[in-house]
């Protein structure tokens, strides 16, 4: 905020706006090929090509400290047991062809550097390409079924296909006897995920390292047999090149790859992946996070929650979140509707303004409720990001106040919200807002006053239709969920 | 992650061509010769038969340079006699600058047609390179309405009865349908049907078919290579 107050060109201020709403993670999150994320001891960890990974105590804030060893290219990870099987692509870096590659696994009880358990196993090969062959062995991606216990990988290229094999989940070398098979062409970085019955091919295409310049984009096909065929909406098989789009350029980033998806909650999930170029880092590859919504069976990336002033509208009934302050009626002239002439010119009528009603309200704390939506001042809700705060997966905490004043939303004790005159910073007035694989959102307190650490567990909930409170999440209810609204 | 093999490509493209390792996949794994029949299509309507020649040296370095004006300008220059006139014969060979290339008729065992297993299964150049197609719809009658659906790897342009049926620029996978012609008419005869595909580092390959109204593949045409009766 310093950095605002110094502003003198409406230019500089739209670009440091851009950077507030940053669309990548912060910190120094300069990753390329991103492994989907682990969760370890409380922190979070990805790997990426060629060196080590990242670090993040919350998801929002990353900094470079993984450690990996063997080089390579492209790695995944996942949680097996009680440890972490790592999964990467060692490339001869391409004299002679340049598409041998390796694909290699190794086992950790910890990916903490620092931790006395930290030692990784020794590499085992459990694919290969010659170079020459129709596939090129690197860019591993790894689904453990959960409908089987069945561990496994598809890996491949742009150089032929995609394929897949079988790994043994104890051990984490080839199933003996396993015959790879050919599930896609023409991408690469493809990962598989599992929901409701359906499997799904995650592949990149478009170009990759080009910087700025970079098409890279997500695609899906889904099959109900983890062996395919992958077929995408339209019909098309992967094998023939088809693809549904997850995520493509947009807010001042370009190239997003290498899908990985994380499960927070029921009904709460994240896509990882990583940005050839955020134009807000210079033009960096960064580590990417994004609510990953679910229409109509398909996965797709949902946008990060842009800063703004809007309705906070209950999923419930579809009444807005207000001030419980008195109703103040605007004047209008009015004449009987056969009595309007219909040639008299139009006079639009201005909004209610806040300097109109503002004198009328307490000036200490004023409890919230639900009512009908009016586009009146006391139901305009700015959120604004606090950088300051830290955050989570998908975004900075936000502070919720009504538009043109410092009165912002908090938490209580006694597990109900209200409102204070001024934002101090506390954690009560700090909200995680997440959008919903249904597209909808959950809006939770960084922390309820009496009761310890960060809250995961409470959310701004509809009690009734006018009364808002504090309860548990539960995705399956309409009262978990609000919908954010500028209009 | 294609970095690497953009690096491959870099390294490799200043020693000037590019050519098949020689333990790479044999040419019959992917095509076998004509037959003396004329072809139909695939279930799904793609043309497998085709006169490809092989490939003229393109030197690309990355493929973001194809764009639609340096397509045109690429596709519409005269890199041997006849290119844009003549029918080929399976063996019939050109001149395209210091290059004698020759056309071979193959049928595709796949649906799609991949041009980096012609030119490695010939040990000719694999990267930096433009591909030339041609082939022969026969039909009984015209067929009103059907549009030319291409997918290449990377960019490509064709061509029908001699004009212009649809462009893919750009650096691009090969995609079943990905662009297609307007509404065309097959006429009843021979239609000739030509086809140019570029490529830097990629692995180049394309699949055709026409498609109608409903985008339902158009199957009461035959395909051949053979010259015209005369």
């Amino acid at each position: 905020m310093k950095i605002r107050n110094m502003m003198i060109g409406a230019s500089v201020i739209a670009t440091l706006m851009s950077v507030q709403n940053a669309e990548a993670q912060i910190g120094k999150p300069y990753i390329h090929d991103p492994s989907t994320l682990a969760e370890c001891d409380g922190k979070y960890y990805t790997f990426g090509t060629g060196r080590g990974g990242l670090i993040s105590e919350d998801g929002w804030s990353w900094h470079d400290g993984g450690v990996r060893p063997g080089g390579g290219a492209a790695p995944d990870v996942i949680k097996i047991g009680d440890r972490y099987l790592v999964i990467y692509g060692a490339t001869g870096g391409g004299l002679g062809g340049g598409h041998n590659g390796r694909i290699l696994t190794m086992w950790n009880k910890t990916l903490d550097p620092s931790s006395p358990d930290f030692q990784y196993t020794e590499a085992i090969e459990v694919a290969a390409s010659d170079g020459m062959e129709d596939n090129d062995a690197i860019d591993p991606g790894v689904l453990l079924d959960p409908n089987t216990g069945r561990l496994w990988v598809s890996y491949g290229t742009y150089f032929g296909f995609i394929r897949l094999i079988e790994l043994d989940p104890k051990t984490g070398k080839r199933v003996e006897g396993n015959v790879e098979k050919d599930i896609a062409i023409d991408c690469e970085a493809t990962d598989l995920i599992y929901r409701d019955g359906w499997y799904y091919l995650l592949g990149t295409h478009g170009t990759c390292c080009d910087g700025v310049n970079s098409t890279y984009n997500i695609v899906v096909g889904r099959s109900r047999s983890v062996e395919g065929p992958y077929i995408d909406n339209v019909g098309r098989d992967m094998l023939k090149g088809g693809g549904k789009m997850v995520i493509a350029a947009g807010d001042r980033v370009v190239g997003p790859g290498h899908f990985g998806r994380t499960v927070l909650d029921e009904g709460v999930e994240v896509m990882s992946c990583h940005y050839e170029a955020d134009f807000n880092q210079g033009g960096r590859s960064v580590l990417g996070i994004r609510p990953l919504l679910w229409k109509n069976g398909w996965p797709v990336a949902g946008d990060r929650f842009k800063e703004g002033t809007y309705e906070i509208e209950s999923e419930r009934r579809g009444y807005a979140l207000e001030l419980a302050v008195d109703f103040v009626r605007m004047k209008q002239e009015r004449k009987a509707w056969f009595r309007l002439d219909p040639n008299e010119p139009v006079v639009p009528i201005e909004n209610q303004k806040l300097d109109e009603v503002i004198g009328e309200w307490p000036k200490d704390n004023i409890n919230v409720r639900i009512g009908d939506y009016m586009f009146r001042p006391h139901q305009r809700w700015t959120i604004t990001a606090v950088p300051e705060a830290g955050g989570y997966l998908s975004n900075p905490y936000f502070k919720i106040t009504i538009e043109g004043t410092d009165r912002a939303l908090v938490a209580t004790s006694d597990l109900e919200v209200t409102t204070v005159p001024s934002f101090t910073g506390s954690d009560e007035q700090l909200w995680r807002i997440e959008q919903l694989t249904d597209g909808t959102f959950r809006i939770m307190p960084k922390a309820i006053p009496g009761q310890e650490g960060v809250n995961k567990k409470y959310v701004l909930y509809s009690i009734a239709d006018s009364t808002p409170t504090l309860a548990e999440w539960d995705f399956n209810s309409d009262n978990s969920k609000w919908n954010f609204r500028n209009h | 992650m294609r970095r690497f093999s953009i690096i491959v490509f870099l390294l490799c493209v200043t020693l000037s061509s590019i050519t098949a390792q020689k333990n790479g996949p044999s040419l019959d794994k992917y095509f076998s010769p004509v037959t003396a029949e004329a072809a139909s299509p695939d279930a799904e309507g793609f043309i497998r038969r085709w006169l490809l020649l092989e490939p003229i040296d393109k030197p690309n370095r990355t493929n973001i340079v194809f764009t639609d004006s340096y397509l045109r300008e690429a596709f519409n220059t005269e890199y041997f006699k006849g290119q844009f006139t003549t029918f080929p014969k399976d063996g019939q060979k050109v001149k395209a600058g210091k290059q004698k290339l020759a056309w071979h008729a193959l049928d595709s065992k796949l649906f799609n047609v991949k041009l980096f297993r012609f030119a490695s299964g010939l040990d000719k150049q694999i990267y930096g390179v433009l591909f030339w197609a041609v082939t022969v719809i026969e039909c009984e009658e015209d067929i009103p309405n059907v549009r030319l659906a291409v997918g290449s790897n990377s960019a490509s342009m064709w061509w029908l009865n001699g004009e212009e049926a649809v462009i893919l620029s750009g650096d691009r996978r090969m995609v079943k349908d990905d662009c297609t012609s307007p509404r065309l008419t097959l006429k009843k005869g021979r239609n000739i049907l030509r086809g140019a595909i570029i490529n830097g580092p990629g692995m180049s390959d394309f699949c055709v078919r026409f498609i109608d109204e409903k985008g339902q593949p158009v199957n009461n045409i035959s395909i051949t290579t053979t010259q015209p009766k005369k």
